[in-house]
């Protein structure tokens, strides 16, 4: 195995391994931790893929604000009961099925998969002359404005409901 | 060759960031006491020179206590990841013309996002504990680092449209003639502002204020772990310093000083980072501690507009 290969091995397994210990952890707190560990994990991979604006962003919003956000709430609710209750009692079997057979597809998928060579104009090349940081700003304000524009209307209506919500009186 | 080159340049400039860290705190101690017309340390070596290597010293050896009901893991490894946020951003900190451990392209979003690690060991550190002082100090504390990094980002987008780049060294070559100070003067303001809340400061020290909360998250640490807390404070001081000496006030640039010479950069930076630093101890010995809904409106009502209204007003004087 190269490098590079080991490299992505790695970080394969150990994703898949905390993705695990997220899951079933049992107080909301440590979850919550493992998941800081999987994101900055995320981000190595970003890097890995040369996106290193993306990796920093990832742990900016992600770990930084949205992980922050996720323990403000679960520490304020204190959730003693469900760090007793039993967890997935009924679920296990019909998740694992369902697991198997998507493993099953991913299996065959991943055998069908062929490598295309580098198409359009933002080859890697392309993209490590200029930085990834330059890149992302410039198509994402020319060619792509409408959909930026029509995400951030979206963003804006959320934070509006969210506010005409927490304003409403209770009679 | 190359890789054990780089691996002796990161280790002198921890060696030599670790010494700072020691001596800042004599450094505040010093300054504080003449502000208030008191000598500061005086006992161990002339004018108390020795006094960090002794309380380091005796908080090695103190007895590392561990309340039974806190949650041991947790209470282990939040103050590591405070130490480790704090000391790894220095890696892209252009100490010197040219000279940073790494030179990365996202130089200015690197260090938000190691600050935004950084204050996971605040709020781990104050829940693990099980106390109620910690855990509130620890709740003020994610609420405050939440609402004043955004203001703390956005203050630093003017820097990063005036220079068209992200990398602290470019940013650092683009005011070779002129500092960004007076252009950015609103943005100025309002990082400094931040900075100060960002690392939990006085007159923004809620999450350890020690007339409601005896000492907020850190109240159940003591010896060594409390230490790093203490280490990942001043850590964070030098940082925003040298952030705000690199994005404000031309970094290394400065006329060459006689005797020192091709050294003067590095002599300038350090400069204005004690002076940066200077202030902060200044504000702590002067303004008293902020109410906890003041410190919330504002950052929101009045920091995070200011910021917003200083990228609009530098995107049409680019234009322009």
């Amino acid at each position: 195995m190269t490098l590079p290969q080991l490299f992505f091995a790695y970080f394969a397994l150990s994703m898949t391994v905390l993705s695990l210990l997220i899951v079933t952890r049992k107080n909301p707190v440590h979850s919550v931790i493992w998941m800081l560990v999987l994101f900055i994990h995320i981000a190595a991979l970003y890097l890995f893929l040369n996106a290193e604006f993306l990796a920093a962003i990832q742990i900016i919003i992600y770990a930084g604000a949205i992980l922050v956000l996720f323990l403000f709430v679960i520490m304020l609710l204190n959730l003693k009961r469900e760090e007793t209750a039993q967890k997935y009692q009924s679920q296990w079997p019909i998740s694992m099925g369902i697991a198997l057979v998507f493993a099953i597809f991913m299996t065959m998928i991943v055998g069908k998969i062929t490598v295309m060579p580098a198409l359009g104009e933002y080859s890697v090349e392309a993209i490590k002359a200029e930085g990834s940081m330059m890149t992302i700003g410039k198509v994402l304000y020319t060619r792509y404005l409408l959909p930026f524009e029509i995400a951030s209307l979206v963003l804006l209506v959320a934070i509006i409901g969210a506010v005409v919500l927490a304003k409403q009186r209770v009679e | 060759m190359e890789l054990l080159l780089m691996f002796v340049k990161i280790l002198v400039v921890v060696t030599i960031f670790m010494i700072h860290l020691l001596y800042v705190q004599y450094f505040e101690r010093k300054v504080i006491g003449h502000m208030q017309a008191r000598m500061g340390p005086m006992r161990v070596g002339w004018h108390g020179i020795l006094q960090p290597v002794a309380d380091a010293l005796k908080l090695f050896f103190k007895e590392d206590i561990i309340p039974s009901q806190s949650d041991r893991p947790i209470f282990f490894v939040a103050p590591i990841i405070g130490v480790i946020a704090g000391v790894s951003t220095i890696a892209v900190i252009p100490l010197w013309k040219s000279f940073s451990i790494a030179n990365l392209n996202i130089g200015i979003l690197y260090i938000l996002a190691l600050s935004s690690i950084g204050s996971f060991s605040i709020i781990l550190g104050g829940w693990a504990s099980n106390s109620k002082y910690s855990f509130l100090g620890g709740l003020r504390s994610s609420a405050q680092v939440i609402s004043y990094e955004i203001s703390l980002g956005l203050s630093l987008v003017g820097v990063m449209m005036m220079a068209g780049s992200a990398n602290l060294s470019d940013i650092v070559n683009a005011q070779a003639n002129s500092w960004f100070l007076f252009p950015q003067l609103i943005a100025f303001f309002v990082f400094l502002v931040s900075a100060i809340a960002e690392t939990n400061r006085v007159p923004f020290d809620l999450p350890e204020a020690e007339t409601e909360l005896v000492a907020g998250f850190a109240t159940e640490y003591s010896g060594m772990r409390w230490a790093l807390f203490f280490m990942a404070e001043y850590a964070g001081m030098f940082i925003m310093s040298s952030l705000a000496v690199v994005c404000f006030m031309g970094g290394w640039n400065g006329p060459e000083l006689p005797l020192v010479g091709e050294y003067s950069g590095l002599l300038w930076f350090v400069l204005k980072v004690y002076g940066f630093i200077f202030f902060y101890f200044w504000i702590r010995a002067t303004l008293p501690r902020y109410r906890y809904d003041q410190l919330m409106s504002l950052g929101w009502k009045i920091f995070i507009p200011l910021a917003l209204l200083n990228v609009i007003v530098t995107g049409f004087l680019r234009v322009l």
